[in-house]
């Protein structure tokens, strides 16, 4: 019993230092010397070198000129230090009176006339900070963001097709939009939109 | 569903079976065998961490030993971890400065750790330095995996061991703190080590900066937490454990940012639990044995990841009259990334290894589809389980089937030529039997007291699906969750850790026990009255063994909760 009492604390010990400092460090160091900009984050910078986000991680967008996510349960929304789905379940009230005033609300914002609301827009990530869309919730905002641009409605599909990143690999995922990447890319190429 | 969903899924599967072998002799060859692979690479860290925790690895232990050893580290580890998580705002690697930790939630946690539940009352980036992090709950993360592969080999030494003619009565079981420190050095490690570049190579952060505060292109301030988290999201795959750095746990792009990762992190749950079926076929000496157990687990697992597709394929008809193009399926809780399959297939993945990572919200899964992950775990985390404790569960499945057609045919039954008696059975029967009953007391008592019901997000037949999914979840050491349920409260953190305990020690004591009696049984050359275990018949009377027992136990109780809502959700039924 003592002999496995000594034995039982070395082995606390060693194994703590090993694989809960050593290894950790170890890591930490290989990784910002291969890949730092990854180990930071994926951190975006515009024109002028001002850290915008990150390419991984999804941010509220309002102003009717730019794309918008999915709706977020991270704190406010988007909060990326309170990341979390709604859990809420398939029976809830709540689920669907939020999904009823989402659905108003893009409504309103972007017309009638688009055909029925992709599921993606009105429901929530497991995350909250989802950074994608699916191609099909991009396209449904194109015409609001044409109207809110003043630009042809194709010229803003262009650049949404441009930005389509198909499944990796060929068949892993699903197709999606980053709507960062998205709202970049029509702001380098028309500039930014009017504040609303 | 999608011909590409599918194609996701077997490939998936394939790459599992294809590693199993190859995987499944290293292991063999690193516990089993005088010759240890790349002793040159793996040599001088084994004798180093042998010589500094005092371990004579030729040592052999008996079943007695083998349990005190596991034990008394354990408590020793939970200990550690307790003083760290409450301590830690005096702690280094705290930029955040996160309090110390609440007692129970401390508690709660140390436990989960240790027993490689990874049940979370807590949201990692809002409650956890780096230090604890990485010390308190990530070292866990190794040495419970290693403990698990551990008891796993001392049963299949038992099992699998002869007596030879001038040791009747033979104990020894292999050495406790050696399998640990081999798991560690040949296994975990390195691979941990690999893996966390690859992922990090992929947009994994890993880190110590303080939080960002970053001006989104619209000018607002976007929070974003930050920390090492590469090197934890790791072994928190491999070593089947399943405790997120982040509150939103694999569904967090920082943990998993693409789906290639996410294959990645699937193929972790899946690889060691799949490989030790094979070496446990080597160490029966034939091999069919082995491949039986893991096509048994096989089986299951593709039925439950068939079902669970199919179910999230169909929309939520609560959204059904409403101006929403929901041809995609249930996308609520779920990441555009990974679309369906991989959602669906994820959520199998980790509640049949009992590893809790969740790359989507089960909680806003269809009633069906949700029923799938709590069918998994209360199986019994048999369906390829938990590092170790897949493999030892199985077995005692496995025993019990013998022991069935043995009553059948009315005839002594054996396995691998060691007869079961009265004993074994003991033994099997409390290992089954104490599963269930901790988790139906305690989901009775929290559903009928304030301290229980007042934790609950969804009302209506979903809430109460919450509190049979956690403590499901607790005593099969799995730590996945319906995971808007409010845990951090006094009830439920200690609940939920002493379910925690119970499902995790109460479980091996009787599986070392069982080691024990068996080891030194003679053995017996096959009769005619033999019924043989390594055929198809076998699998199916494994398969059909499992099923009874947990549709007998949890029928009548997940009736109460995902059936009756799978009912009720078609007509509108709202809570």
């Amino acid at each position: 019993m003592k002999n496995i009492l000594v034995i039982a604390l070395r082995t606390t010990l060693v194994t703590l230092v090993l694989t809960g400092l050593i290894y950790p460090l170890v890591v930490t160091g290989a990784a910002q010397a291969l890949f730092p900009a990854q180990a930071q984050g994926s951190l975006v910078k515009d024109e002028k070198g001002a850290v915008v986000g990150s390419e991984l991680i999804g941010q509220a967008f309002v102003n009717p000129g730019y794309f918008q996510p999915r709706p977020s349960a991270a704190g406010e929304g988007y909060n990326a230090t309170a990341s979390g789905g709604s859990n809420l379940g398939p029976t809830s009230a709540k689920l669907k009176e939020r999904a009823e005033a989402d659905l108003a609300r893009l409504l309103e914002e972007n017309g009638q006339d688009n055909g029925p609301v992709p599921a993606e827009l009105v429901t929530a990530s497991g995350s909250g900070l989802d950074p994608h869309l699916s191609p099909r919730a991009a396209y449904w905002q194109v015409s609001r963001v044409s109207r809110a641009r003043g630009l042809a409605r194709d010229r803003v599909e262009a650049v949404v097709r441009d930005n389509i990143e198909g499944r990796e690999l060929g068949f892993l995922g699903e197709a999606k939009v980053n709507v960062l990447a998205l709202n970049l890319a029509l702001d380098r190429q028309f500039g930014r939109p009017a504040a609303r | 569903m999608t011909w590409n969903g599918w194609l996701q899924i077997l490939v998936y599967f394939g790459l599992v079976l294809a590693l199993t072998k190859p995987l499944g002799v290293y292991l063999h060859r690193v516990f089993e065998s005088g010759e240890r692979p790349l002793p040159r690479l793996f040599g001088p860290a084994d004798r180093l961490l042998h010589r500094l925790c005092g371990v004579d690895p030729n040592q052999e232990q008996d079943w007695k030993q083998y349990l005190l050893s596991l034990l008394v580290f354990s408590l020793m580890g939970t200990v550690v971890s307790f003083l760290i998580l409450v301590f830690q705002d005096r702690l280094p690697l705290n930029p955040q400065g996160q309090e110390g930790v609440s007692w129970h939630l401390a508690f709660n946690t140390a436990v989960s750790f240790l027993t490689n539940t990874n049940w979370q009352s807590y949201a990692g980036e809002t409650t956890m330095s780096y230090l604890s992090q990485m010390v308190a709950l990530a070292w866990h993360n190794f040495v419970s995996a290693g403990a698990g592969i551990g008891v796993a080999l001392a049963l299949a030494r038992g099992l699998t061991r002869r007596p030879a003619p001038d040791d009747p009565g033979a104990k020894g079981l292999g050495n406790f703190w050696s399998d640990l420190i081999r798991s560690l050095v040949y296994l975990l490690l390195p691979a941990c080590t690999v893996l966390a570049l690859i992922f990090v190579s992929q947009g994994v952060i890993q880190n110590f900066a303080p939080y960002l505060d970053v001006a989104t292109l619209e000018g607002a301030l976007q929070p974003m937490a930050m920390g090492p988290v590469a090197s934890q999201e790791v072994i928190k795959m491999l070593g089947t454990n399943g405790g997120g750095f982040f509150n939103a746990n694999s569904a967090h792009p920082f943990e998993n940012p693409t789906a290639f990762i996410n294959l990645l992190q699937m193929l972790c749950i899946f690889a060691i639990p799949a490989a030790l079926t094979y070496a446990y076929g080597r160490m029966a000496r034939d091999q069919r044995e082995g491949w039986i157990i893991f096509w048994s687990m096989a089986v299951l697992f593709l039925a439950g990841t068939t079902t669970a597709y199919w179910a999230e394929s169909h929309a939520n008809p609560a959204l059904s009259g409403l101006a929403i193009e929901q041809s995609v399926g249930n996308m609520e809780g779920k990441e555009v990334r990974f679309g369906i399959a991989g959602s669906a297939l994820f959520a199998t993945v980790t509640t049949d290894a009992s590893c809790g990572a969740v790359n989507s919200m089960h909680d806003s899964f269809t009633p069906l589809g949700g029923l799938v992950p709590l069918v998994n775990i209360e199986l019994g985390e048999i369906i390829f389980g938990g590092v170790g404790a897949g493999l030892y569960g199985m077995l005692v499945f496995v025993l019990l089937s013998v022991f069935i057609a043995g009553l059948m045919v009315g005839r002594t039954p054996e396995y691998l030529g060691k007869k079961i008696e009265a004993r074994e059975m003991q033994m099997s029967m409390i290992y089954i039997l104490i599963f269930p009953l901790v988790i139906l007391i305690f989901t009775a008592w929290s559903s009928v007291t304030e301290a229980g019901v007042s934790a609950l997000a969804n009302s209506g037949p979903h809430g109460f699906s919450e509190i049979l999914y956690a403590y499901s979840s607790a005593a099969g050491n799995n730590g996945s969750a319906f995971a808007g349920l409010s845990t951090n409260t006094p009830w439920w953190n200690v609940t939920l850790g002493l379910t925690m305990v119970l499902g995790r020690f109460a479980m091996i004591a009787p599986v070392l026990a069982m080691a024990g009696s068996m080891r030194g049984k003679r053995t017996v050359p096959p009769g005619p009255g033999t019924f043989p275990t390594n055929c198809l018949l076998f699998l199916g009377l494994l398969v059909g063994v499992i099923l009874i027992v947990g549709a007998l136990t949890f029928f009548p109780v997940l009736s109460l909760g995902p059936v009756l809502e799978a009912f009720l959700a078609p007509h509108n039924r709202l809570f």
